[in-house]
């Protein structure tokens, strides 16, 4: 089955991030496939490679990077929600005229168009939350 | 044709699990989640709601968030299936839809 | 997108009050990209949700962007059926006279104007969402 995940909140506050990342890593390991995950809102703040969590805490972000990684997983970030909230690739930078990025590996920033055919083109669309 | 509603919100702070039973159709599934687990445990003033719901919906608990929050297996109100996180996802392909009570 | 491939119906389920989180805001960007998808769409107010639909909003005192003047304009975008939920008014003193009058113009019948809420009971909106192929809470 092909599933799409949709992630309102940002690492750490809420625990979204951490029981999607518990969910996909399932569904993958039973043979699923992940079409998408979006970030959307403080979501989006999974998404930064500047977070530096304490050693004997998880890290999210390498989380969800390790995973893209291993299964060529797609993260998508909102561009607009992005914009809000200082999450930056190296294009949006220059475009935007900032003086760096900080976009996570294998995330890449994107519009809600990708959210929308995320839930045309999967069977099932999970969204978690605060 | 049915739904797995998924709740992630505690009964005694927020309205998510009752809108969740307003909407939830017999033979819908029910999942508590996160903070939404803490309905499951036995003597809670949530349980009565949640055994009548029972008659027409199948409800289960993310057995992590239960672990997580000291619930352990014999305080779960009894009729509550236990899931683990390969079991969520069994639970959201086998509804039609997934329905998250925010 | 191909045409053969079948409409979707999306849900857009609404339960926070808009201003103290920005979830209306935002579930109002993604209403108004998702129009350009052609995909069958509806939304739910639901408990607080129902504040979103308020006449006489005016956010300009805090500073933050007022946005409900968008709900008058989704039937532009041809979003017709906001679905408001009659319990959820009463529990909060509320009728449908205090939501913002929303129409969209009916083609087949002459441009006419015709209202956009339609106000249904739970158990009505309990058999809506067993309708849906997408379901998107905010």
């Amino acid at each position: 089955m092909r599933f799409a995940i949709q992630i309102n909140e940002g690492p750490y506050t809420h625990q979204a991030s951490d029981t999607a990342y518990q969910f996909t890593k399932a569904a993958l390991e039973k043979g699923h496939e992940i079409f998408r995950v979006f970030f959307y809102h403080d979501g989006v703040n999974n998404g930064t490679r500047y977070t530096v969590p304490p050693q004997d805490d998880r890290n999210l972000q390498k989380l969800w990077s390790e995973l893209a990684e291993k299964y060529k997983l797609d993260l998508v970030v909102c561009i607009a929600a992005a914009q809000r909230r200082g999450i930056l690739d190296a294009n949006e930078a220059k475009r935007q005229g900032k003086d760096g990025d900080n976009i996570a590996p294998g995330f890449r920033i994107s519009g809600l168009g990708q959210l929308i055919e995320a839930g045309i083109q999967a069977d099932r669309l999970i969204v978690f939350g605060d | 044709m049915s739904t797995l509603h998924t709740v992630n919100k505690s009964a005694y702070e927020r309205n998510a699990l009752k809108s969740c039973l307003d909407h939830a159709l017999p033979g819908d599934a029910i999942l508590l989640i996160e903070d939404g687990v803490l309905a499951a445990r036995k003597g809670g003033s949530i349980a009565p709601a949640l055994t009548a719901a029972k008659a027409s919906c199948k409800i289960y608990a993310l057995g992590p968030d239960l672990a997580a929050r000291g619930i352990v297996a014999g305080q779960v109100l009894e009729g509550i299936e236990t899931v683990d996180y390969a079991g969520f996802v069994d639970l959201a392909a086998g509804a039609s839809r997934v329905c998250a009570w925010l | 997108m191909s045409d053969e491939q079948a409409k979707k119906k999306f849900f857009y389920l609404n339960r926070k009050a808009p201003y103290g989180t920005i979830y209306a805001l935002e579930s109002l960007e993604v209403v108004l990209i998702g129009a350009a998808f052609e995909q069958d769409v509806s939304l739910a107010f639901v408990d607080d949700g129902v504040f979103q639909l308020m006449d006489n909003q005016d956010a300009a005192g805090t500073g933050m962007k007022g946005f409900s003047k968008i709900y008058r304009a989704l039937g532009d975008y041809e979003v017709r059926k906001l679905y408001v939920e009659k319990e959820s008014l009463e529990t909060r003193g509320l009728s449908i006279e205090d939501l913002m009058p929303i129409t969209y113009e009916d083609e087949n019948e002459d441009y006419a104007e015709k209202p956009s809420i339609i106000l249904v009971g739970k158990s009505e909106l309990a058999k809506i969402i067993a309708d849906q192929d997408v379901v998107m809470s905010f």
